[in-house]
């Protein structure tokens, strides 16, 4: 267990504020993905919006409703609503029905799989289709707080009260239960499978070196983590939640325990989403105060691409290539950025 | 009001033992052409016939905060259930929960004070506990969940005065007051309330804190300005000298109420008041106070739910307005002596 402590005065810094394609998007946003050359915009309900590289908006309707989780590889956005429906968009702007739930509950959050499977829950249920197989469902002892897939086999992670269940679905009975007392929301894998992390509904982290379950308490958040993002080849987990980004070393085989976090580009405002580069040692994050920076992992060099003074940043992410960088405020107002 | 406040979106917490009425209520509410939207959440579908508002259903999950504190305990389907409603803000202009029969208040209500984003956006207006007056003296008696209904309350519907006498109705009425007397009480037919009574009360708003005298006091007029009849009135040859007159001392939920015209060290009673709650927070429900400090012009006033406390200047203290300090508690099984003595040892002499 670590804490951090705070954060030192930050330096003048580099600014490509200039480069950026305004993007007005006048809906709520809440998070954006690349489809191809097209950054998708996610509204708070029914619409998604994508943005080309001359600025051209599109306008997609995916729910009749609140859209509530999203999930995406690149290829297309698979979407949980308040309509009990579980949708996808391609990059072609192609929305189709994966999955409605029979008694119309919310959809709390999704997963989607390398290999092209899928996750939903709703209430205390997870499900799970892959490929032509039925669909499989398992239930856990309370409400789903977040879903994720392992980056190797069919397996599933569940988030939810007092711990997270691992889940082979195509193996019977295969539910591993791994405890930890409080409410977990988000979840993620590491990226070489030996990790498994949860933001708790308390400020901070919790995780689970999946070799043996060994705890690793990651602590000392101001505020909710909401927003999670592992740096290229995954060394390290970027995370929102303070006002510097917090980025826990994960290049070891004992993880996080016993050493100090990194904390980069510290702001006055509360870091509200982080996206670490594809492929190169840098992140790109957006604050509570509208602020969007570039910060080179290495030594915390930064790079401004949006000034402060609007609502929080809701919506940051890369193309695959690491090329563009799409981002948005809450009431969507955005850019684009060509590297 | 401030504006922070005004623009946070009012919850209602709908609580009542079973069959008390609050379905009743509940489809009142929704029915009555007010030109407003709520979002509902619910514990079953299906028995409001209303869809015009967001209807959701929930879990009730409740769950203890890490902090070490045993009754900070929250709804965790209320936080899920308030970040996706966020999504949607602008297509309703008030929430209301309503929670099971068998259910503890103070979940719900200590969700509105530990999340920070739920606290953002959203404002706790009151608990309102839908009683019924023919049973409730009876599960006051048998169900410990009934009595903290009752005394978590900032509203209480005493409903269904139309099947009893108006001397049983005096004496669940004076039960209900031996364990909460400062809540708002109004007595209904079919929960045939109106509105303003029980929706935008500001019961949570340190700003509303004005009054905290026992309802009872002006209990024989205050529910009389409103537009439902008493057709029970007819029997009442024996007049009994008004409702507040007959007491009854609850013998595990009671509340405290504390007074001084002399003015409060803060240095004193900051820290008292922290650890009283700290030690018995698990035993005080509601607490509520207006206090004039030492060498300060500025009315302080706090509320609390169990451990946790909120508290701040409110406003300067008028002229020739006494300056009184003024707390009071709700709780099972409060140490008064301990309390009083406490309270007194942070008085300037």
């Amino acid at each position: 267990m670590k804490e951090f402590s705070p954060p030192p005065d930050s330096a003048s810094i580099v600014s490509v504020t200039d480069r950026v394609k305004p993007v007005a998007l006048g809906m709520a946003v809440t998070s954006v993905h690349f489809l191809g050359p097209r950054a998708a915009f996610v509204g708070g309900e029914e619409n998604v919006k994508f943005v080309d590289g001359e600025g051209e908006v599109t306008t997609v309707a995916v729910h009749s409703g609140g859209i509530l989780s999203t999930a995406s590889d690149g290829k297309r956005i698979v979407m949980g609503g308040d309509d009990g429906k579980v949708v996808s968009l391609d990059a072609k702007g192609e929305v189709t029905l994966l999955a409605t739930d029979p008694k119309r509950r919310w959809i709390d959050a999704v997963a989607l799989h390398a290999d092209g499977a899928f996750a939903w829950s709703a209430g205390k249920t997870a499900t799970v289709k892959s490929g032509k197989t039925e669909e499989k469902s398992v239930e856990v002892p309370s409400t789903v707080g977040g879903l994720a897939f392992a980056p190797k086999g069919l397996r599933l992670a569940i988030a939810h009260y007092n711990g997270a269940t691992l889940w082979f679905p195509n193996m019977e009975g295969s539910a591993e239960f791994l405890p930890w007392a409080g409410s977990h929301h988000a979840v993620a894998f590491s990226p070489d499978n030996k990790f498994l992390v949860t933001a708790m509904h308390e400020p901070a982290l919790h995780g689970w070196r999946l070799a043996d379950n060994r705890h690793m308490r990651m602590t000392g958040y101001p505020g909710r983590v909401r927003s999670m993002s592992w740096s290229a080849g995954g060394k390290g987990l970027a995370t929102s939640g303070a006002d510097t980004v917090i980025i826990w070393p994960f290049a070891s085989k004992d993880g996080p325990m016993g050493k100090e976090p990194a904390m980069l580009a510290p702001l006055q405002a509360r870091v509200s989403v982080v996206a670490c580069h594809p492929k190169n040692d840098i992140l790109a994050a957006g604050y509570s105060d509208g602020t969007v920076l570039m910060v080179r992992l290495e030594d915390g060099a930064e790079i401004l691409v949006r000034r402060n003074g609007t609502p929080p940043v809701a919506a940051i992410a890369w193309n695959a290539k690491g090329t563009l960088l799409a981002f948005a405020d809450e009431n969507g107002d955005g850019g684009l950025l060509e590297l | 009001m401030s504006e922070a406040t005004s623009q946070k979106i009012p919850v209602t917490v709908l609580t009542g033992y079973l069959g008390a009425g609050k379905t009743t209520l509940l489809n009142r509410i929704l029915s009555e052409n007010h030109g407003k939207k709520y979002a509902v959440i619910v514990n079953e579908f299906g028995e409001i016939g209303i869809d015009n508002d967001l209807i959701i259903g929930a879990d009730e999950e409740v769950f203890e905060m890490n902090n070490g504190c045993i009754c900070c305990t929250v709804r965790g389907d209320l936080v899920r259930i308030m970040d996706g409603l966020m999504k949607r803000k602008g297509k309703f202009d008030a929430i209301i929960v309503e929670t099971t029969g068998l259910a503890d208040p103070a979940p719900v209500a200590q969700t509105f004070f530990v999340d920070e984003d739920v606290q953002k956006n959203a404002r706790l207006d009151a608990v309102v506990t839908v009683a019924d007056a023919k049973w409730l003296s009876d599960r006051l008696k048998d169900a410990p969940e009934a009595k903290n209904q009752i005394a978590f309350a900032d509203v209480i519907v005493l409903n269904k005065t139309d099947l009893v006498t108006k001397p049983e109705l005096a004496e669940v009425e004076a039960r209900i007051r031996g364990i909460n007397p400062y809540a708002k009480l109004h007595r209904t037919e079919r929960c045939s309330v109106a509105l303003a009574d029980v929706l935008d009360r500001g019961a949570f708003d340190l700003d509303r804190i004005l009054d905290i005298e026992p309802d009872f006091l002006e209990a024989d007029d205050h529910d009389h300005d409103h537009d439902h009849h008493h057709h029970h009135g007819h029997d009442h040859h024996h007049h009994d000298h008004g409702h507040g007159l007959k007491h009854y001392h609850d013998e595990d939920m009671q509340s405290l109420s504390l007074k001084t015209d002399k003015p409060l060290d803060p240095n004193m009673f900051m820290p008292w008041l922290q650890n009283l709650v700290q030690v018995e927070g698990g035993k005080i429900l509601r607490s509520k106070g207006i206090l004039a400090f030492h060498d300060d012009d500025d009315r302080y006033v706090f509320q609390g739910v169990h451990m946790m406390l909120e508290g701040n200047h409110q406003r300067k203290w008028k002229e020739g307005e006494p300056r009184e300090s003024r707390l009071v508690f709700i709780g099972r099984e409060l140490p008064e002596e301990a309390i009083r003595k406490g309270f007194e040892s942070c008085i300037v002499s």
